[in-house]
């Protein structure tokens, strides 16, 4: 039996830790806290996926393909370092 | 000139990276064209964040370019070759002028000021049944089609809420979740501690998440 157990996390202090969580640099205990919280909470599930979410579509932004002249530009600087070798 | 050190000296890097770097110092055109294919916008980018207009960002990463070509014979390797470029990019940048405008004082990031929700979407932390809980509640985005996630107008959504951050924010979410860097890296690019790289990429992943839920809502609902 345990006399002291840490009260379970509220949804508004689960949304404060969720980098932690997320980028794996929280303590086990409060890991298995978060967890639990979860467990129990189809709202938090919720925001924990579209944070997920959120992650893997910022990974996606394209960039812009390089333009003619900046290319142009770029490839003289190189020629001028390689030719002065 | 100087010869070259050993490849010995490069065995860290992927194959890939050091393919690259030995065509480099060969003085190798197609290597050049390769690297500048990958990195060129996103360092522009990156620079964006700390000078005053496009054509300036431009002008740094281009320098830092110049200054990759003078360092690649000495490189050590005791990065990555990626890393090591957006280090010379940030030097570059900073050197040409911290654009204070847009950064944060260090001060004001450990406060409670800026949730990462609107403290009006959950019950007070007194409530009966449920302190703390959901009032207003995020929608599940099981619903909405993949199409539409990955489509031109969501990550128009996300670049203008990652452009609205404030810069050190932006920078970090750029470095972490769009170039994919680790989060060593980032605080090794960005000379940050490890619990203010944490507070930045929250407040920036929030906002975004935030965005993206204004965005997505109604179709979600």
């Amino acid at each position: 039996m345990r006399f002291w157990r840490r009260r379970p996390l509220m949804c508004r202090e689960l949304v404060e830790v969720i980098t932690d969580y997320l980028e794996g640099t929280m303590p086990a205990r409060e890991r298995a806290r978060f967890e639990a919280h979860l467990a129990g909470c189809d709202a938090c599930t919720a925001y924990v996926e579209q944070m997920r979410t959120t992650i893997r579509l910022t990974g996606r932004l394209d960039e812009r393909d390089l333009d003619a002249d900046t290319r142009t530009a770029l490839m003289h600087a190189f020629h001028g370092w390689a030719g002065s070798g | 000139m100087a010869d070259p050190p050993t490849t010995a000296a490069l065995s860290g890097l992927s194959p890939d990276e050091r393919r690259l770097v030995e065509a480099l110092r060969n003085r190798d055109e197609d290597a050049f064209a390769e690297l500048i294919d990958r990195y060129h916008e996103s360092l522009v980018r990156l620079a964006m964040m700390y000078v005053a207009s496009r054509a300036v960002a431009e002008d740094v990463a281009q320098e830092a370019w110049v200054g990759v070509l003078r360092g690649i014979d000495g490189f050590q390797g005791r990065s990555s070759l990626r890393t090591w470029i957006y280090r010379i990019l940030v030097n570059t940048a900073k050197t040409r002028g911290v654009r204070e405008a847009r950064s944060v004082p260090f001060a004001s990031l450990g406060g409670d000021g800026e949730p990462a929700v609107d403290p009006d979407r959950f019950l007070p932390v007194d409530d009966r049944d449920r302190p703390g809980g959901w009032l207003s509640p995020p929608t599940d985005w099981d619903g909405v089609p993949e199409a539409r996630l990955l489509g031109a107008e969501t990550m128009a959504v996300i670049e203008a809420a990652i452009e609205a951050l404030p810069s050190r924010q932006a920078q970090v979410i750029r470095l972490r979740d769009v170039e994919g860097f680790s989060s060593a890296e980032v605080r090794q690019l960005l000379d940050l501690g490890e619990a203010n790289q944490r507070v930045l990429l929250h407040r920036a992943r929030a906002k975004v998440r935030q965005a993206l839920e204004d965005y997505l809502g109604e179709e979600a609902a």
